[in-house]
């Protein structure tokens, strides 16, 4: 068949993961000019072929971790959430659970976790601005959770929303960006094993700075996606709105899955400075994970759907 | 008549050299400082480059506020601080340009001409930098005699470089416009008044 159906996806246009590495090793063969390179990408596909639940190389350290930040509920500068998330009371904190849930309510914090063990998992953390880190989080499968706030049949997309106030929060008494902060994700993806509902890193409790004390976690996903200092969980039927989204539309999708082939309108996509080191390394399809979740995207045009 | 008529022009040079010279590398001395106090946080590259392209901007502009502020407060002694601010400024501008080329991308050419090609952010700080090359190339009194009326016009090109790297500034920010909008700001009063200084000064 030669005639061309516009009108659906055909498969050939579709991204295929294989087709990623490929250009990822014809990248690393005409880029990497250095060791440093070369073993950073390696290390990093290593992780994803022993378990996408660790990665070979060491974590951040905890003082990078939670010292360089975004999170402009408290300032735009890297170092603003480290100086100003101390007035943040994270106790008590409760979670408003509403939308196409069987009984929508608000529920304390511990009541919201208590019946689910904590895991630890070590992630990689792609920001959009072409720096990564790993880190090790402490948490529990967003999946768990949502399971059991027995969400309806119409549930399709899930919303969270970070907490607003000025008082505690002071980086929202300038309006950088529409507060409250909000995000979402397609059912199927917040239902993901690797989508995890952090409440600890580096075996402590979440620093103020770094989302305290509930955030989300979505490691091949760029890190605006993974939501910090949550109070409400919604399900809806429709795509929810997401901050950076409208804050700019052509620049930020909602899907904003990491993409070496996608760049972000204004600068490259395609390599990384993994914090702590000097030369930047290739950028991975879906941050290292797309042997876990491109089966998610199946079909989907990637520049598109960015 | 000059308000500080009652001391010497000369007197006056010779104090204000080394403040400006002081106010010049004060930026660059703080980066030394923090850099052996391993102050630069965790993304030191970045820091570097965005140090090194605000202190451009700043003496920049400090640079082409020193006509108008000569012509206002009628102070003469000033006018060698032009020069200063704006070799400094090429200095910092240098120094942010293989920040960018030599730390940030590794010198990886290919990458580098998608930047400049590319990303108009780039461009625009890439055409700012052009700019300033001919301005700190004939920034000596020889090259001011030997140019003569032609010199005046070809430094015009710092008001150019200034335009460049503000909208370089106003294109690479992610939401918080405010940083680049104070430097437009100062920049576009140092337009009016350069418009009105040369009405009154009739060249």
């Amino acid at each position: 068949m030669t005639r061309k159906p516009y009108d659906v996806i055909p498969d050939r246009e579709v991204t295929d993961p294989t087709l990623f590495f490929g250009r990822r090793q014809f990248l690393r063969g005409a880029f990497a000019a250095t060791a440093v390179l070369a073993t950073g990408a390696v290390g990093a596909r290593g992780a994803t072929a022993s378990g996408a639940y660790t990665v070979d190389e060491p974590p951040t350290p905890f003082e990078d971790a939670t010292g360089y930040n975004n999170f402009y509920e408290f300032g735009t500068g890297k170092r603003d959430p480290a100086k100003y998330a101390g007035s943040l009371r994270t106790d008590p904190w409760s979670v408003r659970i509403d939308g196409e849930v069987a009984k929508p309510r608000t529920i304390a914090l511990e009541d919201l976790l208590a019946a689910h063990p904590r895991e630890d998992r070590t992630y990689r953390l792609r920001c959009v601005e072409a720096w990564s880190m790993v880190i090790p989080w402490r948490g529990i499968p967003l999946a768990d959770v949502l399971k059991r706030l027995d969400p309806t049949s119409r549930a399709r997309y899930v919303a969270f929303e970070t907490l607003l106030d000025p008082e505690q929060m002071p980086g929202q008494r300038r309006s950088v960006l529409d507060w409250p902060y909000v995000e979402g994700l397609r059912i199927d993806e917040a239902m993901h094993p690797l989508a995890f509902l952090v409440t600890g890193m580096y075996g402590k409790d979440l620093p103020n700075q770094n989302g305290a004390p509930l955030r989300l976690v979505v490691p091949w996903k760029y890190g605006f996606k993974s939501i910090k200092s949550i109070v409400r969980i919604r399900l809806t039927e429709e795509e929810p709105p997401t901050s950076w989204n409208l804050a700019a539309p052509r620049e930020y999708g909602f899907y904003a899955n990491v993409n070496p082939e996608v760049d972000h309108p204004r600068w490259s996509q395609a390599r990384e400075r993994r914090i702590g080191d000097f030369l930047k390394r290739p950028t991975l399809p879906f941050n290292g994970y797309a042997e876990q979740v491109a089966g998610l995207y199946a079909g989907m045009d990637l520049r598109k759907f960015f | 008549m000059t308000r500080n008529g009652s001391r010497s022009p000369i007197a006056w040079r010779r104090a204000l050299a080394p403040i400006a010279a002081i106010l010049s590398a004060a930026p660059l001395a703080m980066l030394v400082v923090r850099f052996y106090a391993d102050d630069l946080g965790a993304n030191p590259i970045e820091e570097v480059t965005h140090v090194t392209g605000q202190s451009t901007l700043r003496l920049l502009l400090l640079s082409l506020a020193v006509t108008p502020a000569r012509r206002f407060f009628g102070w003469p002694a000033l006018a060698p601080l032009r020069r200063t601010f704006g070799l400094a400024a090429f200095g910092y501008a240098t120094l942010h340009f293989f920040t960018y080329v030599g730390l940030d991308q590794g010198f990886a050419w290919a990458y580098l001409l998608e930047d400049v090609s590319e990303r108009r952010y780039v461009t625009a700080g890439f055409a700012a930098y052009l700019c300033l090359v001919p301005l700190a190339l004939t920034s000596t009194r020889r090259a001011q005699k030997r140019l003569g009326r032609r010199w005046q016009k070809l430094h015009r090109l710092a008001y150019v470089a200034a335009v460049l790297g503000v909208v370089h500034f106003f294109w690479l920010v992610k939401a918080d416009l405010v940083p680049p909008l104070l430097y437009a700001a100062v920049l576009a009063a140092l337009f009016a008044s350069r418009f009105r200084g040369t009405t009154r000064a009739g060249c």
